[in-house]
C-alpha cells in the first residue's frame, strides 16, 4: 500500500463562476511519479495548479472541495500560501529562468527565506545544480546570465531552482513540451532520478512520455459541457494495457485528442 | 487593364501625399531650428550662462533661469517619480480588477489630457495660497509634479505590464511574497521602461511655461535661488519674457536660451534612448 502525500476530495475549480474541472478525487503517492494526461482543455493544468495554490493568482478562480497535503487542507484558513509553495515546487511548460545569473536563479528561493550566508548559498546552489544534472555544464559560468543557456539547460535550471527551497513535491506542467527530443530525454532521466527523493506530479499530453516515466496515471477528459473530469486513475502499466474505461482506451490508442 | 492602371495610380498618389506630409513636418522643423540657430548661436558665450537678466540686452544672461530650471526639475523628479511609480505598482500588481480601479484608471488617463494651465490654477490655489508656499520653487515643483504624474503613471504601468507573467509565476511558485516578486523580479526588468517614462515626463515638465506663470514665477530674478522656498524663474519663462520685448537684442538672447533648452531636452531624450538600449540588452529573452 502506497503512502499518500497529496489528496483531492471532490475538487471543483470555477473560472468566472463556470466550472473548469469538477468533482476530482485523486490520491498522489509519495516518491512516485504521477502523470496527468488528457487532451487540451481538459483541465490538467488547472488541477496541477491547485496543488500549490497558483490558481490564487487568477482573480476569477474559485475552488471548492479539499486538497489535502500531508493530511492538512491547503485551502484551509490557517494555511500560509508562501509556505505551501515552498514545500510544493513547480516547473513550468516554457523554461522561465529569471534574467539573472545561473547562481542567482538557484539562490533566489533560499535568499527570500532569509538565508544570507554565502557559504551556505554556495553549497545549496551546487547541490541543486548537481541534483538537476546541470552542474558539470555550468560550474565554470555560474555568474553568466541564465538566458544564455539552451532551452533544455534552462529547464533543468528551473528544476534546480525549484529544488533549492527543499520541497517535498515537484509539480511539472508539461516540462518538456518546448524542448527537443534529446533535451526531453535528459529531463525524463532526471525525473526518474528525482523520484527517489521527491514526489512528482507531471502534466503531459505526450502519452509516450507518461508511459515512459510515470508510475501512476490519471486520465482527464472534458465532456460536451467543456468541464474537465477525472475518468480513470491507476498504475501506469494498467492504464496503458488494460484501461477500464472505454474513453481511456480510445485516447491512449490515439482515436482522438 | 485600365482599371488596374487606375488602382496603381491611386496607390502612387497616396504614397506621394504621405511622403509630402512627412517632408512638410520635417522641413518646417528644420527651418525653425535653422532660424533659431542662426539668431541664437551668436549670443552663446560663457557670460550668457553666468549673467543674470538685465535691462540691457547685451548684458542679459540665463544664469538664474537655468538654475531655477535645475532646481524645479530636481524637486519635481523627487516628488513625482516615487508617487508615480508607486501608483503604477499598485494599479498593475495589487489592485483588484473592479469598477473602482477602472474608474481610477479612466480618470488618470483623463488627467493626462487636462490643459497645463488648469494645473497652474490648481497649484496657485492649493500650494501658493492654501499651503502658503508663496511663489517658491517648491510650489512650482509641486505643480509640475501634479502635471506629469498621469504621464509617469501611464509609462510605468506600460513598463510593468511588459514584464512577462511567467516571470512573476516563477517567483510566486518559489514561495515569494507579492512584494518580493515585485522587488526582486518585476522592478529590475521594468526599470529601463520606467526610467524612459520618467525622463520623457520630465522633458515635458521642463518646457512648461503656462502653469508656472499662473502660480506667479517671476521673470526678473537677479540672484541665485538657494533653497526650495526661494523665488525663481525658469528657462521657458525667461524665453517668453525676452521674446515679448521690443528690442532685437533680446530676441537674439531668447534664441540663445531656446538653443540651451533644446540642448537640455535633446540630451535628456538621448539619455532615455541610451539607457533603454543599454539596460534592455541585459534582459533579452
Amino acid at each position: 500500500m502506497e503512502e499518500i502525500v497529496l489528496e483531492t476530495q471532490n475538487l471543483t475549480v470555477y473560472y468566472n463562476g463556470r466550472p473548469a474541472i469538477e468533482g476530482i478525487s485523486l490520491r498522489i503517492p509519495r516518491r512516485r511519479i504521477t502523470a496527468i494526461i488528457g487532451p487540451s482543455g481538459c483541465g490538467k493544468s488547472t488541477l496541477l495548479r491547485c496543488f500549490n495554490r497558483m490558481n490564487d493568482l487568477i482573480p476569477s478562480a474559485r475552488v471548492t472541495g479539499r486538497v489535502l497535503f500531508e493530511g492538512v487542507d491547503l485551502y484551509g484558513p490557517d494555511v500560509d500560501v508562501v509556505e505551501v509553495r515552498r514545500r510544493i515546487g513547480m516547473v513550468f511548460q516554457k523554461p522561465n529562468p529569471f534574467p539573472k545569473s545561473i547562481y542567482e536563479n538557484v539562490a533566489f528561493g533560499p535568499r527570500i527565506q532569509g538565508i544570507r550566508d554565502r557559504r551556505r548559498l554556495d553549497e545549496i546552489v551546487e547541490r541543486c545544480l548537481r541534483a538537476a544534472a546541470l552542474w558539470d555544464e555550468v560550474k565554470d559560468k555560474l555568474h553568466q546570465n541564465a538566458l544564455t543557456l539552451s532551452g533544455g539547460q534552462q529547464q533543468r535550471l528551473c528544476i534546480a531552482r525549484a529544488l533549492a527551497t527543499e520541497p517535498e513535491v515537484l509539480l511539472m506542467d508539461e516540462p518538456a513540451s518546448a524542448l527537443d527530443p534529446i533535451a526531453t530525454m535528459k529531463i525524463e532521466d532526471l525525473m526518474r532520478e528525482l523520484a527517489r527523493e521527491y514526489t512528482i506530479v507531471i502534466v503531459t499530453h505526450n502519452m509516450q512520455q507518461a508511459a515512459r516515466v510515470s508510475d501512476y496515471t490519471a486520465f482527464m477528459l472534458a465532456g460536451e459541457d467543456r468541464v474537465g473530469r477525472l475518468i480513470e486513475f491507476g498504475p501506469t502499466q494498467q492504464i496503458f494495457t488494460r484501461p477500464r474505461d472505454r474513453r481511456t482506451e480510445d485516447y491512449i490508442t490515439g482515436r482522438f485528442g | 487593364m485600365e482599371r488596374r492602371q487606375r488602382r496603381e495610380m491611386a496607390g502612387k498618389v497616396f504614397e506621394a501625399v504621405a511622403l509630402a506630409a512627412t517632408v512638410f513636418g520635417l522641413v518646417v522643423l528644420a527651418m525653425l531650428l535653422f532660424d533659431v540657430a542662426r539668431r541664437g548661436l551668436g549670443v552663446l558665450s560663457w557670460s550668457f550662462f553666468t549673467s543674470y537678466p538685465s535691462r540691457f540686452p547685451e548684458q542679459a544672461g540665463i544664469r538664474s533661469a537655468l538654475l531655477g530650471t535645475i532646481w524645479v526639475m530636481a524637486l519635481t523628479a523627487l516628488f513625482a517619480v516615487p508617487l508615480g511609480v508607486a501608483a503604477a505598482i499598485y494599479l498593475e500588481e495589487y489592485a483588484p480588477r473592479n469598477r473602482l480601479t477602472r474608474f481610477i484608471e479612466l480618470n488618470i488617463n483623463n488627467l493626462a489630457g487636462v490643459p497645463s494651465i488648469i494645473y497652474g490654477l490648481l497649484g496657485l490655489e492649493l500650494f501658493v495660497r492654501g499651503l502658503k508656499l508663496e511663489r517658491s520653487i517648491l510650489a512650482g515643483a509641486l505643480t509640475l509634479s501634479l502635471l506629469i504624474l498621469p504621464i509617469l503613471i501611464a509609462a510605468s504601468r506600460e513598463a510593468l505590464r511588459a514584464v512577462p507573467m511567467s516571470l512573476r509565476e516563477a517567483a510566486f511558485a518559489l514561495g515569494a511574497t507579492r512584494w518580493q516578486v515585485i522587488r526582486h523580479q518585476v522592478l529590475p526588468v521594468a526599470f529601463p521602461g520606467i526610467l524612459t517614462g520618467m525622463i520623457l515626463a520630465l522633458s515635458r515638465a521642463i518646457g512648461e511655461t503656462a502653469p508656472l506663470i499662473t502660480i506667479g514665477a517671476l521673470t526678473f530674478i537677479a540672484f541665485d535661488p538657494r533653497g526650495p522656498l526661494d523665488k525663481f524663474t525658469v528657462l521657458p519663462i525667461q524665453i517668453f519674457n525676452w521674446v515679448s520685448r521690443p528690442q532685437a537684442g533680446f530676441h537674439a538672447r531668447a534664441a540663445g536660451a531656446i538653443l540651451v533648452l533644446l540642448a537640455v531636452l535633446l540630451s535628456m531624450n538621448g539619455l532615455a534612448i541610451y539607457l533603454r538600449y543599454r539596460l534592455q540588452r541585459r534582459y533579452q529573452w
